[in-house]
């Protein structure tokens, strides 16, 4: 039986034109709207099936603004079968006030009689890209920490549970074998995420989400400003429009030298 | 000091360590010119020393033994902490690959200092200030990194390799870091061949022909497959096609999935998006096929064909059959 806490983060949808704000510290997500970071996505799958596998529990934590409790809800949707916030503007944190923050939830809720054998994590947040929370939070916790693999999975062993992870290294596919506790952090690809029913949907607005505020002030992120790239110039030679473009089509290809056989 | 690790394979330092020590190097000369180590953990594949040489390295700390001998962060972490203290490093880089990121992720925690990941340039010394790539390239964060060292990776082609005017030593020396029974318990156990490519390699391909949401359905690839084996080329398609459930996951090309180097690539009826760019924009010719001449897929293009993929595909798959006479 594990429990799994599993850490997601609000973030712009960024599939779409990226749009700073006005004072170059954030993306604008007004237009964009917001969704969960990419790799926390399959996090919360992963920690969903293991609940499901062992008769344990999924539970997911957020750091964000008071809007993060909809990335919370969907959670919630899925499995996950408490949630907390830790009600906070994340542009003031960086990753060790992140990583911090949540340590202090995981011992908080040891505390109180409810320990996590197993923290998941997105390998990197799809906004501000640092590839160190989880690290951090494994050093905080001084528990071993597994990265950047894409299944996730919880076996008895004599000793405990162990959880074994995978994924794709230099020189091949790489498993972990780590006693939990431990932390995962987990880049997508591995697993689909289900979509949530009706049913789930209803269950999760009925979650009382366990609200906190940041245990410390963050020391914040280090960040001078954000810029947008500067926009290539285009050098597009257009071959031509519709069907009647396949000819010049075919003369490219073969002066490539991708037409030969 | 700058000490940079360096990742091997069989043929000596991968190309994104001979880039971050080409990086290191431009950072020392505007410091003055201070001295560049490196530290490689595991077997010394030959002619390395003569490459680090090459890239004015002054030393080469080495660790090995039976604590590398399969994979963990923490243990090449220590390893790099050990090298630093030997040098007496004030920045520490690698290149912004998964194990780089790592690596340096658990070097950041260890000492208590900050990490920039994936730095494409630096500005100012004092504060020293880099920028990286954030929002998976789409937007770039200058970041000071004021405590010491300054621990950062490079990005993937921020900068091209290149060796220095003037050879440095390369003096080796062993680096025998005191690992704890805490630094290799997540270590890797076993490694499996890679599995076996179903897209075709995709990596290496020579031509991709890549599939969007232009595609329409999951019935709508039957031309591109066509175009596809006619070129002898791979498919690959975005994260939208994927997420839809039209193709498998291992097709994906972008920052989510493969990164591809093609000679050409042919997105038809995908519009671009940064994810999507961050995996083909290595290619060295594209030719977008696209309903939309603003696309962003079209305007970095180097070859574009303006219309629907369900009529021009076909149309230049007649031709290449044409004019192979069959």
């Amino acid at each position: 039986m594990a429990d799994v806490l599993v850490c997601i983060k609000r973030v712009v949808d960024s599939t779409g034109e990226v749009v700073l704000t006005e004072d170059g510290q954030a993306v604008d997500g007004r237009y964009a709207g917001f969704t969960t970071s990419t790799h926390e996505e399959c996090a919360v799958e992963l920690a969903v099936q293991v609940a499901g596998a062992t008769g344990g529990q999924a539970s997911v934590l957020t750091l964000g603004d008071a809007d993060a409790v909809e990335q919370l809800r969907s959670a919630l949707a899925v499995g996950c079968t408490a949630a907390t916030h830790v009600e906070a503007d994340p542009a003031r944190f960086g990753p060790a006030d992140v990583a911090r923050e949540i340590a202090a939830v995981v011992r908080d809720h040891e505390a109180a009689g409810h320990p996590h054998d197993l923290v998941l994590l997105g390998n990197d947040a799809a906004d501000s890209g640092d590839f160190q929370v989880g690290i951090r939070l494994a050093y905080e916790l001084g528990w071993p920490v597994v990265n950047g693999v894409a299944t996730v999975r919880v076996e008895d062993a004599p000793d405990g549970q162990s959880v074994v992870a995978s994924g794709d290294g230099p020189e091949g596919h790489e498993t972990y074998r780590v006693p939990l506790p431990a932390v995962v952090t987990v880049l997508e690809g591995g697993v689909e995420p289900r979509y949530p029913t009706v049913p789930g949907r209803m269950k999760a607005k009925k979650v009382a989400i366990e609200q906190r505020t940041p245990v410390a002030e963050p020391a914040g992120a280090k960040r001078v400003r954000l810029l947008l790239p500067p926009p290539a110039p285009s050098n597009v030679q257009v071959l031509g429009k519709g069907a009647d473009a396949a000819p010049a089509v075919v003369d490219l290809l073969e002066q490539l030298g991708v037409l030969a056989r | 000091m700058i000490l940079v690790l360096v990742e091997t394979d069989a043929s000596g330092a991968v190309e994104v360590s001979r880039e971050a020590l080409t990086f290191a190097r431009d950072l020392s000369s505007a410091g003055g010119g201070v001295p560049i180590d490196a530290v490689v953990v595991g077997p010394v594949p030959p002619g390395l020393r003569e490459q680090l040489a090459a890239y004015a390295v002054r030393t080469v700390h080495h660790a090995d033994g039976e604590g590398f001998a399969a994979f963990s962060g923490a243990a090449w972490a220590a390893a790099v902490q050990a090298a630093r203290e030997a040098a007496g490093s004030v920045v520490v880089t690698a290149a912004g690959t998964p194990r780089g990121n790592e690596v340096l992720a658990h070097l950041a925690a260890r000492l208590g200092v900050a990490m920039a990941a994936n730095v494409l340039s630096f500005g100012g010394l004092s504060p020293f200030v880099v920028t990286r790539q954030v929002v998976g390239g789409a937007a770039l964060e200058e970041m000071r990194l004021d405590e010491r060292p300054a621990v950062f990776t490079v990005a993937g082609h921020a900068v091209e390799a290149s060796p220095a005017p003037s050879p440095g030593p390369a003096d080796l020396v062993e680096c025998r870091p005191t690992l704890s029974e805490a630094d290799l318990v997540a270590r890797v156990v076993s490694t499996d061949e890679p599995e076996p490519d179903l897209s075709g390699s995709l990596k290496s391909a020579r031509v991709v022909v890549g599939a969007g949401r232009g595609a329409g359905s999951a019935d709508g690839f039957a031309d591109l497959l066509e175009l596809t084996d006619l070129l002898g080329a791979s498919l690959g398609v975005s994260r939208v096609v994927t997420s839809l459930g039209w193709r498998p996951h291992h097709e994906q090309v972008g920052q989510t999935g493969s990164r591809i180097s093609p000679d050409l690539y042919i997105p038809c009826g995908i519009s671009g998006a940064i994810q999507h760019w961050a995996g083909c924009a290595t290619a060295k010719n594209i030719l977008a096929i696209n309903t939309d001449p603003d696309a962003p897929m079209v305007t970095k293009a180097t070859h574009a064909v303006i219309g629907d993929l369900h009529e021009v595909v076909p149309a230049i798959n007649a031709e290449i059959r044409r004019r192979r006479g069959a």
